[in-house]
């Protein structure tokens, strides 16, 4: 490694270990023991339900929350559990987007360079760069009252940006604006980050955004992480029933394997599907998109309740028994009325089975 | 009933009110001060005698100081109490809005207990280093008669806003590195300002005005409200009661007008 190459212009921020972080209030536990390693220039999204503890986990990695021990957190390798957050160097994006409203767009993003007393030619050269990063170049000199949510939610990425924090931090970023709004935003701060190369810790509750934007996920529960992967292996391969059904949809199907045959009762027909393996009480788990069109021999079959139209696939509630209501995608050209029997198959490697008691 | 007659009987009852106890009471109260030996001259006497001038001048400069001690007083404590919950905190609250009923002779007779001449300093000071330290019948007797009366009042109005306050914007702020005193001056006075104008006009206003208090403790105090009720009693000088009033009036709205421009500018797009 050449030490004397010039600093790029794009920093990739610090690297983030905890160590058994907890943090309890009042007696109360809100986050078990943790250890979490996110590498330089990562993106890990912290998703869950309320209450989960993503924001408590957020907000001791920012120093605005005490950890119930000492050198549970660490930058770059260096103990920041006792640095306040006025010297941690992070940047922070609230979901109240927290901006000054005494303050015009630019003087917002600017702030944290004047408070660092950063010469004003330099503080202003630095603050238009930021607003044309964020395209905000003629907002500069408006109030904050007078720009839209999205452009509010992008001051306050450009004024946490500015400061060069090691690491970014956003709290529920999108959560105060509409769902088109969201959905663009989400794929314009997910480029931004990357561009940045910067570590960021991004909490929200939304699993398509935590797909989009996360290079990896922790899927949060009661105070614990229950799995921590990249989008994709918590999709497909889900570590418990919590995550399998925070992060999209899963169907089950429950019954008694025989001679590695699972018997499912349905309508008119019965059908097996081959699952291997020893005798036992299971629950079996797929995605909507593991079921395709089948013919009637040897394929499930379901009665068609109801369809809704998402435009490239159709979703299809189907009850293979009173008990079993399956959701199943279809591509949208297949014609399908409720009321319909329909024969359907799984993909046998999309079939997903946890560890249950017997 | 078309909607113009309907906002006119909307306003009926504020325009009557108008009428009735603001129009016509100043404007006899203007008739009243041209009537004097000097006619409408009379007021210039304000200016040019020294008792009115100077007393004109203590006055206002006794309602800015016990302004901006309010001001002080309850913004720090109302960001206090609006950040931190502690036992005894809504026993605090409750007690503050106890003296909010007390006219200005009780606040008076208070300050009297407090630091007259058989007041509970006068005493302390008395058995511990010989001197009766008496206060209650001076200027500053009155300033903390005033400070006592308006405290809790410009409190709870602050109060209000600070836990309205976003606390957010003050983590934002120190995300950024911000000290505590660059969050005062930049996040938080701000947000307070208009609350804070708000409860400052109502201090400077009752301090300009406040008869009660001045009353019980004067001897030698002589503030606007006093020197008109001595023109007007004693003196028998209707005119020049009259002509001050109407200059204590003007000051008082001229100095209000000013500090709700600058709050409204402040705060403009806020």
């Amino acid at each position: 490694m050449n030490t004397h190459a010039p600093m790029v212009t794009t920093r990739s921020g610090a690297s983030i270990a905890t160590r058994r972080l907890s943090k309890s209030f009042n007696g109360t536990t809100v986050l078990h023991p943790t250890d979490l390693e996110i590498p330089a220039g990562q993106i890990l999204v912290l998703l869950g339900p309320s209450g989960c503890g993503k924001t408590t986990l957020l907000r001791l990695i920012a120093g605005l929350e005490q950890p119930d021990g000492p050198d549970m957190i660490r930058f770059d390798g260096e103990d920041v559990s006792g640095v306040p957050i006025e010297k941690r160097n992070v940047g922070m994006v609230f979901q109240s987007y927290a901006l000054f409203p005494n303050m015009t767009v630019a003087e917002n993003v600017g702030y944290g360079l004047k408070v660092r007393k950063v010469e004003r030619a330099q503080r202003e050269a630095e603050t238009r760069r930021l607003l044309a990063l964020v395209g905000l170049e003629e907002y500069a000199d408006r109030r904050i009252s007078a720009v839209s949510g999205g452009q509010r939610q992008r001051t306050a990425l450009a004024r946490a940006l500015a400061i060069k924090p090691r690491v970014l931090l956003l709290d529920e970023p999108l959560a105060a604006l509409d769902a088109v709004l969201r959905e663009r935003l989400r794929v314009e701060i997910g480029l931004l980050l990357r561009e940045f190369g910067i570590t960021a810790v991004y909490v929200t509750h939304d699993q398509a955004e935590a797909m989009a934007i996360g290079d990896r996920i922790a899927v949060m529960e009661k105070g614990r992480i229950a799995q921590i992967d990249v989008p994709k292996e918590i999709y497909h391969r889900p570590a418990n029933d919590f995550v399998a059904d925070f992060v999209g949809t899963m169907n089950r199907i429950a019954g008694r394997v025989e001679n590695g045959l699972l018997n499912i009762h349905g309508g008119e027909t019965m059908a097996r599907l081959n699952v291997g393996g020893p005798d036992r009480a299971t629950t079996l788990c797929f995605r909507p998109e593991a079921a395709r069109l089948a013919s009637a021999n040897g394929a499930i079959s379901a009665r068609v309740a109801a369809t809704t139209f998402f435009g490239a696939t159709q979703r299809l509630v189907a009850e293979v028994s009173s008990e079993c209501r399956l959701q199943l995608d279809l591509p949208s050209n297949v014609s399908v009325t409720p009321g319909q029997i329909l024969a359907f198959e799984i993909d046998p490697a999309a079939i997903i089975e946890f560890q249950t008691e017997a | 009933m078309n909607s113009r007659r309907f906002d006119f009987f909307l306003i009926l009852p504020l325009a009557i009110f108008t009428l009735a106890f603001l129009i016509l009471p100043v404007a006899r109260l203007i008739a009243e001060a041209g009537s004097g030996p000097q006619g409408l001259a009379g007021f210039l006497v304000i200016l040019t005698e020294a008792r009115f001038r100077n007393s004109l001048i203590v006055t206002l400069l006794l309602a800015i100081v016990t302004t901006v001690a309010t001001l002080a007083v309850a913004t720090i404590a109302a960001q206090t109490l609006a950040n931190r919950r502690f036992t005894g905190r809504g026993l605090l609250l409750s007690m503050l809005t106890f003296p909010l009923a007390f006219p200005g002779v009780v606040v008076g007779f208070m300050i009297i207990l407090f630091g007259g001449r058989l007041g509970l300093v006068g005493s302390v000071t008395k058995s511990l280093v010989g001197t009766n330290v008496v206060f209650a019948y001076s200027l500053f007797g009155l300033f903390l008669g005033y400070l006592y009366f308006s405290v809790p009042r410009v409190l709870l109005t602050i109060l209000a806003a600070a836990e309205k306050l976003d606390p957010s914007l003050v983590e934002a702020a120190r995300s950024l590195g911000a000290s505590p005193f660059a969050i005062q001056r930049d996040v938080v006075l701000p947000a307070l300002f208009p609350a804070m104008y708000t409860g400052g006009a109502l201090c400077f206003a009752t301090a300009m005005g406040a008869f009660g208090t001045a009353f019980t403790l004067a001897t030698n105090i002589d503030v606007v409200p006093l020197l008109i009720y001595t023109e007007f009693t004693l003196a028998t000088n209707a005119s020049m009661a009259a002509a001050i009033s109407i200059a204590l009036g003007l000051i008082t709205w001229a100095a209000l007008a000013i500090a709700r421009n600058r709050a409204m500018r402040d705060v403009k797009g806020g």
